[in-house]
């Protein structure tokens, strides 16, 4: 079993910590895994986007090849569709609705909600709304990352659910609790 | 026991369980955080392993190699285009020779994710003549550090690591053993004088050593031989065995090249097995060039310069998969409506409010020039300042401005950061200085290394000092605060220095706004802790 997926959004929004959390995951399951990156220049405000590999066989490459991806994993929905030709033609898009612009030239909301549409599997949620109103306005990702969880086979719920516990113990149960509960609220979103 | 590492924590981690001595480097993206991971590991503290930023990499490497004349292992670290900074001292340690182990890791930036070109440091490495190590993964960069100081021990030279962006920031599970206790060999009892005569004799002996390096390559356990059949011989260096093996697993011939100089009978005997050869690397060109003068112009040579691979911009599963004639999935077409996302400086960076005012000032002027420099603030070339007509290399700001008043240009203002300013910007200060060049100088001081993440800057609370020390006037050495508040009077003082006919500085001074909302929420977790 394995899965691909790209994570993308813009600098800032958290797509790293949700890359951290599926790898502290897939590491104590004892999966192969691959994380792909790009530092620097990047996270002032641009687009930035992680390839991440899980398998239980070797994985070489670091990187996933066109038309390879299970799954695109976006906090914004213009972003989402910067990775196309990444996407298996069966793959699943998770991505939030709302716009992140900090450019002049972002398209029409019309058009980029016409362009998801006409795509096979798009989960779409207004990730910021649900963060805020179980309460963590800080934690869109991880309502994100809660709304990629059923679609992630190779790791149960609650695996994905300790590693949100390691990762986040460190800043106290509160905050564990936050985007415990954050998850959750992405999760049972795409049921509705 | 097996932690997830990123390539460049690899490395730092093997490197402190080769018994490290200390690290010297300064901040450049795809190697930064190979030091950081020094600074932050707890062996490392308490074995008091050197990790402090250096101002450049020159002096980085220069105190590597005084690290490894008294007989310690020694780590340098840059980003490629470093290595033209250390590049003096670098091609100097192979004539020396060295005592502790020394390793330089060369991170190469192909395709330019953050970076102003894509040189191969394999070149490097080869005109020098010492071995190079091009790990294919986070597990080999980790091994390799142990490998490396052992080699350049027993050679007595200096070994590069080069690593890529896809590797140094890539995360894999590694294997990684107890630490090695820290090396000693002890004070060394040579002298590495290179007066000509004595410079004669060490080049003889790298010479003579040359052979010694091709058998251990020949001999490494990170070059191999995989038979797997088929006409097409592969030479995969480095991560290009990953998207070869990607493409095409076990059915072919491959050459797994992480150790060189390139091992020539291994080379030879793929020729033998194969019709053609396809050289897999990436970067530059560098080991298919070497190859066809091995086998000479007669045998199918593919790779880069043939056009099979593309000739500029990193690696990648699909351009290989191509390359090697492997059949590719179908794709969605990309969207027509996504806009192009480029980084931009933060809202309420300093850095801002000094372009704001440089803009409007020298507006005033029939016609003008902004040099500028290397940091976040190169994105002032970019809308809505558009402000900069150059860019080039560390330092190159003032520089250049001085160059082109020296051709009687005016107004000709340097823009250049902090850690930038100490890196390379201050000889070029004191030429302008000895010259009276007609210059302006803005150091936009933010208190640390921006664009790497924040590190230190080595010259932090001394920039006024230095400049006066370098011979620039006092009264010329002008300080303000950038925030909108105070625009009226930052321009004030930017129109008096760009008028005074001489070299003035402006310092424009307020912390990196992303290092400050970092020291405050340490502030407040440490404010929690102590209740």
């Amino acid at each position: 079993m394995k899965i691909d997926i790209i994570l993308c959004g813009v600098g800032g929004q958290g797509i790293l910590s949700i890359a951290t959390i599926i790898g502290e995951a897939a590491t104590k399951a004892g999966l192969n895994l691959k994380q792909a990156e790009v530092h620097g220049m990047s996270q002032r405000g641009g687009d930035v986007q992680s390839h991440l590999r899980l398998s239980d066989e070797v994985i070489y490459s670091d990187l996933i090849a066109q038309g390879g991806a299970d799954m695109i994993i976006s906090m914004e929905p213009m972003e989402s569709l910067r990775y196309l030709p990444y996407l298996a033609m069966d793959g699943k898009i998770v991505t939030g609705s709302e716009p992140f612009v900090n450019i002049p030239n972002y398209p029409e909301m019309a058009s980029v909600q016409q362009e998801l549409a006409a795509l096979p599997a798009v989960d779409i949620m207004d990730i910021d709304a649900v963060a805020k109103s179980v309460g963590n306005p800080r934690g869109a990702n991880m309502v994100l990352l809660g709304m990629a969880a059923r679609h992630i086979q190779i790791l149960s719920v609650q695996e994905l659910k300790d590693a949100i516990r390691t990762i986040f113990s460190r800043k106290g149960e509160a905050v564990v609790e936050a985007n415990l509960k954050a998850f959750q609220a992405g999760f049972d979103g795409v049921d509705n | 026991m097996k932690k997830l590492l990123l390539g460049d924590e690899a490395i730092a981690l093997g490197a402190i369980h080769a018994g490290l001595g200390g690290v010297y480097a300064y901040p450049g993206t795809p190697s930064t955080e190979i030091t950081e991971f020094i600074q932050a590991d707890a062996t490392a503290r308490e074995r008091g392993v050197h990790s402090r930023w250096c101002t450049n990499e020159k002096t980085a490497m220069e105190a590597a190699l005084g690290m490894s004349y008294a007989g310690r292992r020694a780590l340098v670290c840059m980003k490629h285009v470093g290595m033209n900074v250390a590049a003096d001292a670098f091609v100097n340690s192979a004539i020396t020779g060295v005592n502790g182990g020394l390793v330089v890791v060369a991170a190469d930036d192909p395709s330019m994710h953050s970076s102003q070109n894509e040189q191969d440091s394999r070149f490097y490495g080869a005109f020098a003549m010492v071995p190079i190590m091009e790990p294919s993964n986070q597990q080999e960069a980790y091994d390799m550090m142990q490998s490396a100081f052992e080699l350049s021990e027993s050679l007595r030279e200096p070994v590069v690591l080069r690593v890529v962006t896809r590797l140094a920031h890539s995360r894999a599970a590694v294997e990684v053993h107890e630490p090695a206790a820290m090396q000693n060999l002890g004070i060394c009892q040579e002298r590495w004088v290179l007066l000509p005569g004595i410079a004669r004799t060490r080049y003889a002996a790298l010479i003579n050593k040359q052979a010694d390096m091709q058998a251990a390559s020949q001999e490494s356990i990170y070059n191999r031989l995989e038979c797997g059949g088929g006409s097409l011989g592969i030479i995969a260096c480095g991560i290009g065995y990953n998207y070869v093996k990607e493409a095409i697993g076990d059915k072919a011939n491959i050459l797994k090249v992480s150790h060189y100089p390139l091992p020539e009978s291994a080379i030879h005997s793929l020729a033998a097995k194969s019709d053609a050869i396809i050289v897999v690397e990436d970067g530059q060109p560098v080991v298919e060039q070497q190859v066809k003068s091995m086998l000479g112009a007669e045998y199918p040579l593919k790779g880069r310069l043939t056009g099979d691979l593309p000739r500029a911009g990193e690696l990648t599963p699909d351009n290989v998969a191509k390359a090697l004639g492997v059949e590719q999935k179908p794709t969605l077409a990309p969207s027509a409506i996504v806009a192009p996302r480029p980084p931009q400086l933060c809202q309420g960076c300093g850095h801002r409010d000094v372009y704001t005012a440089l803009n409007q000032v020298l507006a005033t002027y029939p016609d003008y020039r902004i040099f500028g420099d290397i940091g976040c603030y190169t994105l002032g070339a970019l809308p809505p300042f558009k402000a900069l007509a150059s860019c080039v290399d560390m330092g190159a700001s003032i520089t250049m401005a001085k160059g082109a008043a020296d051709a009687g240009f005016f107004p000709s203002v340097a823009i250049i950061g902090d850690s930038t300013f100490t890196h390379s910007g201050m000889t070029g200060l004191l030429d302008a200085v000895n010259d009276k060049s007609n210059i302006t100088v803005v150091i936009s001081d933010n208190l640390t290394t921006g664009m790497t993440g924040g590190q230190d800057s080595a010259g932090t609370s001394k920039f006024e000092a230095i400049c006066v020390a370098l011979g620039v006037e006092p009264e010329h050495v002008r300080v303000v605060v950038p925030l909108p508040k105070n625009m009226e009077e930052i321009k004030q003082i930017l129109k008096e220095e760009i008028d005074y006919p001489g070299v003035s500085v402006v310092i424009p001074r307020r912390e990196c706004i992303q290092t400050a909302a970092r020291k405050a929420r340490e502030a407040r977790k440490a404010k929690e802790n102590a209740k």
